[in-house]
């Protein structure tokens, strides 16, 4: 136990948590892909995710436990780390020695934890609601139809296009950081930067078009 | 008292052997009864207080820095000599010896320096093993470079940082220790005085420099290990905290000091750039490997330069003065660093200094640029003509030669090295007079000892480049730890040395005196002021040429200077607090009262030998003339109230081994 | 020849409680370095009757890791690889205004002005950065193991770490990782050192985490402001050490 009270083990441990939420997104996009390509698809894959008992009962958990671990621990880093000065600096220029997404992961993850909320009040409460609260019949084919139905709003779509650039900055530094705090620095490091900064970009920018397509082609 | 130095009966060879088997010991569980203290962490210092606490003593190290890792061995460039003989080359620990004596200019003492050799190939052994990391070969072992006046490979080094990874490894040797308990550190304390009871060193007051507090640390034997007072001269390579004051407070309580005017003034450092100047920087003596030292033949282009009429490269190659090249056909510009400052200063003096201060000559690399550059082009098959090609060529072997000490030139001086001459001059580099000690290290005072630079050591008149930080090793790690045991046998039964002895309170109470004299003096200048006026007098007329004439007047100027100090001084703050001002008025009154004993040795000593020159002692050529028949002696100086009184004591050296000739380089 | 316009931070003794004072500076030399300036500086204050200000410096020529100032928001100021006292004049301009504090950070409190404490370095090496071998006089023979050319330069490279703080002074959760890191890779390297390697590690990171330093957010900065620039690669290298040796027990 002593691993996860240290300083090197607590940043482990947001490393790892990190690394599979990076997978989780990964799968997220994959199945938001399918909704522009086809509708089917779409609707198969939603209903298959929304009522697998071991993806509802055991990985849904675990993801949510990632979530607020992650969270947690960003916020218990962020608190300690800003008690280790607690006399700051009259000036200060953090820009000349280090780029401003990796000084301010606390400020996008923010951003991304409150993008978080108005995701979850979008689509999770309601399907939680219609699934084990109501208890509402089976509908495989409803998925994509409420889905398109809550990008008609260009303020939700303009929100949700403006925290996945926050996104894309909290990855752009935590993806390729997680390798340095698992201890990998070597000659495949560069590659890893470059793989994992167009992971940052690729991912967030595909979430924003399949928003603004929805959003553009809903009429 | 008479000055025994005690060296051991029999062969040379087997001294220390024998020596080492006859002493007295002390046994393990009697060594947790007896404390030590040893005031400074360079190379000595700290190798010896890891070591001391090693074999089980209670030890208190003292050093003024924040931290022990800081002291200035931090400094030394360029290697560590050992008699390995790795490289085949028919080193060996009589070769060593001998270069020694011989660089020393035959003014060190043989018992002495056959030791070091001796114990010189531990020292390597005991660095790789606690992890320095030293310069290595492609199949995995040491690496070695030659040094100037010698003719083997023999200096182990970590890059330009040697002394670093040393006293690095010394202080992680340390933090053992203090981690175990065994050494409790002192960080910035500085010692005030030492006490001493019935005859006996027992004790220092030390100044907690954070809260200004005196405090009383008894022991029942004082090392010194506190370095060399190059900083006399306020300019010097020197870290600006380095001070004499720990081995003037022995000295002013019984210790002898010798032969204070030897000192090292190191041929190739970046010259002042002006008033505000704080300290020197040296540049590596192996840049005189491919450097060419120059000034111009003629007085108007020396005039056109410094009014920047004229570039340096602009001078066609007649109308310059190699003068090295020119005095000393033989060895060029690879003489020994004494030879190559006198010189320098020659041409200096006539006039002939190239920047505005009069106070540089050129170190020239375009020959080895065009030499190496038209070797490379050859090996390379391009065309040897091409001027442009060559110069690039040149240029790189150049900087992968001396990459880091070119980058370093150009952040000082705002010069690029590669296009246009570096400007050397001479500068103060270490101090091979220092208290006296007797075989087994210790001072005129019993139960005090010195290590390091701070004792008048191995190196006679002159040292040679990576033997200071081997002597620092040689005394902390192999020679101190086992001498010191011959005194403190006698010590077992003593028990703990009360702090609340008269004696204690005495030297307290002397320290607090002058403390509150300073502060409250009231005067109207700086204690830099006073520092940059003494510094001017020894460069002057104590530096790298002196006569009888401006060391008198040296001796009055250093003792009105000293008076008009104490009267005049001003000292911000008060002692109860962390006051650097304060601390350095304490150094700077010791070098104040050192200095004047320098003159007064260097003037009683009418010869010419290593780095101290007399005027009235040279050949018809102007080289330096030693006086065997009058003055192989170590000066052994004993304090009487005040340094104008101090008594001379003579121990004649002895050559048993070694054949004394004259050194020669023409 | 330029004029400045200094603010620098004092503070009588640690428990007061400090600011930022303004000082005129006439007539500065580009040829200075900045702690020739800081120099003059005090010798006017000290002719005004004003308490000079309290810097740590001692060798002067980038090695000894004393000089310790954070200007105009950097540590050891805008020059990459110097220390402050290599730091010249000449980067800056007439007309400059210079801000000048200590390195501040918990686990380095001020003792007065822009001199603090880092014995906390000193007591993490003490922990554990070391090779426990006494000095007996037979050691085995230094070339008794060979050792790749490659492995011993990287921990020459580590090694060249100077323990001046900047890292700390720089990275904004005063964390000294990269400093902690330079002492494990050396000896980790060395197979002198590899012997010790796990408690080594183990002690001095649960040293470094008492002392009160932040947590590495691999923001590189402490890479960027090291004065002898000290490679990231070590820090990755102690988090592998510290994980293997923690699962090691």
């Amino acid at each position: 136990m002593t691993l996860i009270a240290s300083s090197i083990g607590k940043k482990l441990a947001m490393a790892l948590s990190g690394l599979f939420l990076v997978v989780f997104l990964t799968q997220h996009f994959v199945i938001n892909m399918t909704s522009v390509f086809s509708e089917s698809l779409f609707n198969e894959i939603s209903h298959f995710m929304g009522n697998n008992a071991l993806v509802q009962m055991i990985l849904q958990p675990i993801l949510i436990f990632g979530v607020l671990f992650h969270f947690t621990m960003g916020f218990v880093l962020e608190l300690q780390n800003s008690k280790s000065r607690s006399i700051k600096y009259k000036s200060y220029k953090g820009s000349a020695n280090a780029p401003w997404v990796s000084r301010n992961m606390i400020v996008s993850g923010i951003v991304i934890l409150l993008f978080l909320g108005l995701h979850f009040y979008d689509f999770w409460f309601p399907e939680m609601n219609y699934k084990y609260v109501e208890v509402m019949p089976l509908n495989p084919d409803r998925y994509f139809e409420e889905m398109i139905h809550k990008f008609e709003s260009p303020v939700r779509v303009g929100i949700y296009v403006f925290s996945f650039l926050f996104l894309a900055l909290h990855l752009y530094h935590g993806f390729a950081s997680s390798f340095q705090s698992m201890g990998l620095n070597n000659k495949y490091s560069k590659a890893i930067k470059s793989i994992t900064a167009a992971f940052a970009i690729v991912v967030p920018v595909g979430f924003a078009v399949i928003a603004l397509f929805h959003h553009l082609t809903a009429f | 008292m008479a000055l025994d130095s005690k060296i051991p009966k029999g062969p040379l060879a087997d001294k220390w052997t024998k020596h080492k088997s006859n002493i007295n010991l002390v046994s393990p569980a009697n060594k947790r009864l007896i404390d030590v203290i040893v005031v400074g962490t360079g190379l000595a210092g700290a190798s010896a207080s890891a070591t001391l606490a090693e074999l089980g003593y209670n030890v208190k190290t003292f050093c003024f820095q924040d931290s022990p890792r800081r002291a200035h061995s931090i400094a030394a460039q360029g290697g560590i000599n050992a008699a390995k003989n790795y490289q085949g080359d028919g080193d060996s620990t009589h070769r060593l010896f001998y270069d020694t004596i011989k660089g020393g200019d035959y003014r060190s003492r043989e018992a002495n320096v056959h030791r070091l050799a001796e114990v010189s190939t531990n020292i390597i052994d005991q660095c790789v093993a606690q992890g320095v990391p030293f310069a290595r070969d492609y199949g995995g072992l040491l690496d070695n470079r030659s040094f100037g006046g010698v003719l083997v490979s023999r200096t182990f080094y970590a890059k330009g940082q040697t002394g670093q990874q040393l006293l690095l490894g010394a202080y992680s040797a340390m933090n053992r220790q203090i981690g175990r308990g065994k050494i409790k550190m002192y960080n910035r304390h500085e010692m005030m005085d030492l006490v001493v009871v019935e005859g006996k060193a027992r004790g220092i007051i030390a100044r907690n420099l954070v809260n200004g507090k005196l405090e009383r640390h008894s022991a029942h034997a004082v090392v010194i290990a506190s370095g060399g007072y190059g900083n006399v001269f306020f300019l010097s390579t020197n870290a600006m905290g380095s001070n004499v004051s720990a081995a003037w407070k022995i000295h002013k309580k019984g210790a002898y000091f010798a032969n204070p005017c030897f000192t090292q003034i190191h041929p190739t450092c970046i010259p002042v750039s002006g008033e505000h100047q704080s300290k020197l920087t040296l540049m590596s003596e192996s840049l005189r490997n491919d450097g060419r030292i120059w000034v111009p033949k003629n007085l108007e282009d020396v005039k056109a330069i410094r009014e920047g009429k004229l570039k340096p490269t602009e001078i066609a190659e007649e109308n310059r003065d190699y003068y090295l090249e020119r005095r000393y056909p033989a060895f060029g510009n690879l003489v020994p660093r004494d030879v190559a400052s006198r010189a320098a200063k020659e041409r200096c003096d006539e006039g002939y200094g190239v920047n505005k201060t009069g106070e540089a000559v050129y170190l020239d690399f375009a020959a080895s640029i065009q030499r190496y550059g038209k070797e490379q082009a050859h090996v390379k098959g391009l065309d040897e003509n091409d001027a442009a090609l060559v110069k690039k060529l040149g240029q790189e072997v150049i900087r992968a030669k001396y990459g880091n000490l070119f980058q370093m030139y150009e952040k000082i001086v705002d010069q690029n090295p590669y296009e246009t001459p570096m400007m050397i001059y001479p500068a103060v580099h270490y101090t091979m007079g220092g208290v006296w000690v007797d075989y087994n290290l210790m001072t005129s005072i019993p139960g005090c000892y010195a290590i390091g630079e701070a004792n008048f050591s191995d190196h006679g008149a002159n040292r040679l480049g990576a033997s200071a930080l081997m002597q620092g090793l040689a005394d902390g790690y192999f020679v101190l730890p086992y001498t010191i045991g011959d005194y403190l046998a006698d010590d077992i039964r003593t028990g703990k040395i009360d702090t609340n002895l008269p004696e204690f309170e005495t030297a307290e109470a002397a320290v607090k005196a002058q403390l509150d004299a300073f502060v409250s003096n009231n005067g109207t200048h700086t204690v830099d002021y006073y520092h940059k006026k003494l510094g001017k007098i020894m460069w002057v007329k104590c530096g790298m040429s002196r006569n009888t004439k401006g060391l008198n007047e040296a001796i009055s100027e250093i003792k009105a200077l000293r008076e008009d100090f104490y009267k005049n001084v001003k000292v911000p703050g008060t002692t109860s607090e962390f006051n650097p001002e304060l601390a350095k008025a304490a150094r700077v009154a010791d070098f104040l009262e050192l200095g004047e004993l320098f003159a007064k040795d260097a003037l009683e000593r009418n010869e010419s030998c290593g780095g101290h020159f007399r005027e009235e002692s040279q050949t018809p050529e102007g080289e330096a003339l030693r006086d065997d028949k009058n003055f192989t002696f170590v000066s052994a100086w004993e304090y009487k109230g005040e340094p104008a009184k101090a008594q001379l004591h003579k121990e004649q050296l002895n050559y048993e081994e070694i054949e004394v000739k004259t050194r020669s380089y023409k | 020849m330029m004029n400045l316009t200094l603010k620098v931070w004092r503070q009588a003794n640690a428990d007061a409680k400090g600011k930022m004072e303004t000082y005129q500076m006439k007539e500065v030399s580009p040829d200075m370095s900045f702690l020739e300036m800081m120099d003059v500086l005090n010798e006017q204050l000290i002719e005004k009757g004003i308490d000079p200000v309290a810097f740590d410096h001692d060798c002067r020529e980038g090695i000894c890791g004393m000089c310790s100032m954070f200007i105009n928001g950097e540590a050891h100021g805008p020059d990459r690889l110097v220390t402050t006292c290599q730091l010249h004049m000449r980067k800056f301009k007439d007309g400059d205004t210079i801000t000048i504090e200590p390195f501040r950070a918990k686990a380095f409190p001020v003792i007065k002005d822009l001199t603090v404490d880092r014995s906390s370095f000193d007591r993490i090496q003490q922990a554990g950065g070391f090779v426990s071998v006494n000095t007996s006089g037979n050691t085995q023979d230094a070339n008794a193991i060979p050792i790749d050319k490659h492995d011993a330069d990287k921990a020459f490279d580590a090694a060249a770490c100077i323990g001046c703080g900047a890292c700390v002074a720089t990275c904004k959760n005063a964390s000294a990782m990269l400093f902690v890191s330079a002492k494990v890779s050396q000896y980790a390297l060395l197979p002198q050192g590899k012997v010790e390697a796990t408690d080594r590690v183990l002690n001095m990171v649960h040293q470094m985490d008492m002392e009160g330093f932040g947590n590495c957010t691999n923001t590189g900065a402490c890479e960027v402001e090291c004065p002898k620039g000290i490679s990231l690669e070590n820090i990755a290298r102690m988090n592998r050490e510290y994980l293997y040796a923690s699962l090691k027990g």
